[in-house]
């Protein structure tokens, strides 16, 4: 037999759940680690959810920030920033909301537009506008709040029904681990949260839900294979069973996503860099937070006891 | 063990042939396609306005403003109409949806609320439902005042209106810049999604949209003086900033004596003493008239030309204009009266449009995204086919016809249904790349798993096969659940990113279970390997 690249050894058997209290502990910590960065830092919202002017612009040679920061600063549009974007040529100005209707957002932009002619040149590219009012960054919010908790919801009702309760419980503080984590990522990293990154949370939610259902499928055959063996060494060697698999699409995964951050531009940086963290923190979850779950649930093992039809789960529960 | 279904493998035949033919225009250029026969499907997948470059404007008919303009002209009728009837009458006023008088004389109650009711006018549409239905509802109470309030269906039926004949406006403004393929929608109740792919100045396409551009032409009260005391009947309105005068307010009488709405024509001319740019103008049959009555009446005196409740200028007449057409000049550039020309053939708006949000992305910028989109996609492309090789080798091989097969299918499904690419969308073909693999790579894990067990190699793939299956199904219908949501919450880009995402689902899930299946029982059938290179 030819020689196969292996990312862990083709049987393993390491003791995951032995590691539950520490893995907990330390997803405890996290967690509320995160919440509190995520009150006392707060998010950095883009102009999707606090509304605001956003303009892109590309200067001839390296953009002189300081000249360009002066030159639109004293316009007295209020709240006003500027930084390199993806390349030192690309500025991203961002300006907050103008007090006043539509035609006072656009003669914003055209102020900041002639300021930058007057002080460095007219021979400036402007790539990008963006203009989001009060009623569609509030309902963005409300939208993007939505989604995540019907994700949520959704996956929930699907394992239960799929499953067992203890099973959907576990999946699911699966998943609340995940977007809390990428909460905290964004407030220590000030990385800007906007619709992509909503975006990118729920595919996370839908990366992590994949990860963890392959795990608990492995569980459920287990259950039915395995009738006196105990629950904890069983998840055991579920996760063990499962673990070449959850490793190797996580790698090819990470290998795509990381094509995208070193080469698909500043764009869609943000949403490459919550997806990479969502993938790594998703696979984590499924075997240290999902699993071991069961473990502290207990599951009743005569809702498997059927010699049912492969993937004929029990929708009853408790 | 070793079936495979006759029709299976016809079937996956013909997705994979009809997923060729659709993906195939994508690699000719437009024009090409053209000359290719009417039968063969030529559609390319369409790129969203933040690769291609363009605008996406969401605009709000300012519907309210319907309603109070009704409730202030149908308070002048008020006035007018008992006036007219000789009615007493004193406190006429406008509160929330109704005009409401006091009517002074109560012997004249009955009288004054006839002439009232003769105000209201009957509800156009609905004729066939609700016939008969009027605007307006008139009361008198004991102590004599008498409202005339607007109706629900009235106001519904004023709203409904002024958002469809905005939407008719904004079209006609933006054909005439010669905009091409732009998409105007209505969103909502009172909202309008307009997507203009290419267009490299927005900054004017929303100055177009941004003015109502109603025109009038009003006396110019000579007798009040500006800045003093504005005389009743008259009003004072500012300068429009391109007027060339120097002066900066006018008192205008209020009486329209004709408005842009008998325009039937507007274009762009030269001034023949100043040699400025200019807009000359010809009304229809009954405009000119007007226009050429209230000329030979006013000869002498100056009128104004009002836009939106600005003095663009304010000649005098010198002559009656019989002709029925006009110029119009003012400082304008040629730009600006090439844009004011527009307007006024357009027509004018029945309320203000607020932009609620605006996205406009450059030529440049677009074509970047898509470069970088690509490049991404052909290094994660090989980065995973290597890799699968290495993991798996013949398999791995196997493993990757497969992925060739579902990028495919993804452009040939995104070029079928013409669904829009976004650079998310872009994003979300490449984590399909990565996360492609996935269904291959739970079946070859349990196929490697059943062959440790020490079953034959037939009965390994088909255990492997078989019992993969259910997780695959599981796994999927999941990650399709995040994008169903994605899409029905996401906006724009992002649901261009929930497109990619489920079409990736959904043809990773077939090439696992019927694709590499149908490779792997055939390759098993010639060769009839003693063990499996897995």
């Amino acid at each position: 037999m030819a020689w196969k690249l292996r990312l862990v050894p083709e049987k393993t058997a390491i003791p995951f759940m032995r590691l539950r209290n520490l893995a907990f502990a330390f997803s405890g910590a996290l967690a509320v680690l995160s919440i509190v960065l995520l009150f006392s830092l707060g998010l950095n919202f883009g102009i999707d959810f606090r509304g605001g002017t956003l303009i892109q612009v590309k200067t001839p040679g390296t953009a002189d920030i300081a000249t360009m920061r002066d030159a639109v600063g004293g316009l007295g549009l209020g709240d006003l920033s500027l930084q390199t974007f993806g390349s030192d040529d690309e500025v991203l100005i961002r300006v907050e909301r103008q007090v006043g209707d539509a035609a006072e957002q656009l003669t914003a932009v055209e102020t900041i537009k002639d300021a930058l002619a007057s002080s460095i040149g007219g021979d400036l590219d402007y790539r990008r506008v963006e203009f989001v009012g009060p009623q569609v960054s509030s309902e963005l919010v409300i939208d993007g709040t939505l989604a995540l908790g019907l994700a949520l919801i959704a996956m929930l009702i699907y394992i239960w029904f799929r499953f067992e309760w203890q099973f959907s419980v576990g999946a699911v503080l699966a998943l609340v681990h995940d977007v809390v984590l990428t909460f905290g990522f964004f407030a220590i990293t000030g990385l800007e949260f906007n619709l992509s990154i909503v975006a990118a949370i729920l595919t996370i939610i839908g990366y992590s839900m994949n990860d963890t259902v392959v795990v608990y499928d492995r569980v459920r055959e287990n259950l039915r294979k395995f009738k006196k063996m105990e629950l904890r060494q069983l998840i055991d060697v579920s996760v063990n069973d499962t673990l070449s698999r959850t490793t190797l699409t996580s790698f090819t995964t990470l290998l795509a996503l990381i094509a995208l951050a070193v080469v698909g531009g500043p764009v869609i940086a943000g949403f490459v860099v919550a997806m990479i963290w969502g993938v790594v923190i998703g696979t984590y979850s499924s075997i240290f937070v999902a699993a071991p779950v069961l473990l502290y649930l207990g599951v009743r093992r005569e809702s498997f006891d059927k010699e049912s039809a492969e993937g004929d789960g029990e929708a009853s529960p408790a | 063990m070793l079936q495979f279904a006759k029709w299976k493998t016809t079937l996956v035949a013909l997705v994979v042939a009809a997923g060729i033919v659709f993906v195939l225009p994508n690699f000719f250029s437009r024009a090409s396609l053209e000359n290719w026969p009417g039968w063969i499907p030529n559609q390319q997948i369409n790129l969203g306005l933040d690769l291609q470059g363009g605008s996406h404007l969401l605009l709000e008919v300012d519907v309210d403003t319907v309603i109070s303009d009704r409730l202030e002209s149908l308070e002048s009728e008020v006035r007018r109409t008992l006036r007219s009837k000789r009615i007493n009458y004193t406190g006429i006023g406008i509160e929330e949806l109704a005009v409401r008088v006091r009517l002074t004389n109560p012997e004249q109650r009955d009288e004054a609320v006839e002439a009232l009711r003769d105000l209201s006018q009957p509800i156009t549409t609905n004729a066939f439902l609700n016939v008969g239905a009027q605007d307006l509802e008139v009361s008198v109470d004991e102590s004599g005042i008498a409202r005339l309030l607007l109706t629900d269906e009235a106001i519904a039926e004023r709203r409904r209106a002024a958002v469809e004949q905005s939407i008719e406006i904004v079209r006609r403004r933006i054909d005439e810049t010669g905009t091409r393929e732009p998409s105007i929608q209505r969103q909502g109740e009172d909202r309008i999604l307009v997507q203009l792919p290419g267009v490299d100045d927005p900054d004017r396409i929303k100055r177009l949209l941004g003015q109502t551009a109603r025109l009038t032409f009003q006396m110019v009260d000579v007798d009040a003086r500006p800045g003093g005391r504005v005389p009743p009947g008259s009003v004072s309105l500012p300068s429009d900033a391109r007027a060339s005068s120097q002066q900066t307010e006018y008192i205008v009488r209020r009486e329209i004596l004709i408005s842009g709405e008998n325009l039937i024509n507007a274009s762009t001319t030269f001034d023949q003493q100043s040699g400025g740019p200019a807009v000359s103008f010809r009304f229809d049959a009954s405009g000119g008239r007007r226009f050429g009555q209230a000329t030979t009446d006013n000869v002498g005196r100056p009128f104004a030309i009002v836009l939106d409740g600005k003095v663009i200028s304010a000649p005098v007449i010198r002559q009656p204009i019989l002709g029925g057409s006009g110029i119009i000049t003012g400082g304008f550039t040629v730009q600006e009266a090439n844009d004011l020309a527009l307007l006024l053939r357009a027509g004018a708006l029945p309320a203000p449009l607020n932009i609620l949000e605006e996205r406009s992305v450059g030529p440049g910028l677009g074509a970047d995204s898509v470069a970088a989109g690509e490049l991404a996609s052909v290094i994660a492309f090989v980065a995973v086919m290597v890799f699968m090789v290495l993991a798996y080798g013949l398999f791995g091989m196997i493993a990757n016809v497969a992925l060739i097969v579902n990028m495919i299918l993804i452009g040939g499904g995104l070029s079928l249904l013409q669904a829009t690419l976004t650079l998310p969308g872009i994003a979300g073909v490449v984590l399909t790349i990565g996360m492609a693999v996935d269904a291959n790579v739970l079946i070859f894990e349990r196929i490697r798993e059943e062959v440790r067990t020490g079953k034959t190699p037939v009965a390994a793939i088909d255990a492997g096969y078989s019992r993969a299956l259910t997780t695959i199904i599981d796994a999927n219908v999941t990650t399709l659940i995040a994008a169903i949501l994605l899409f029905q919450f996401g906006s724009g880009p992002v649901k261009g990113f929930a497109v990619t995402l489920a079409f990736g689902i959904a043809s990773s899930m077939f090439t696992a279970i019927t694709l590499t299946r149908l490779i792997v029982i055939t390759w098993m059938r010639r060769r009839r390997p003693a063990a499996l290179p897995i």
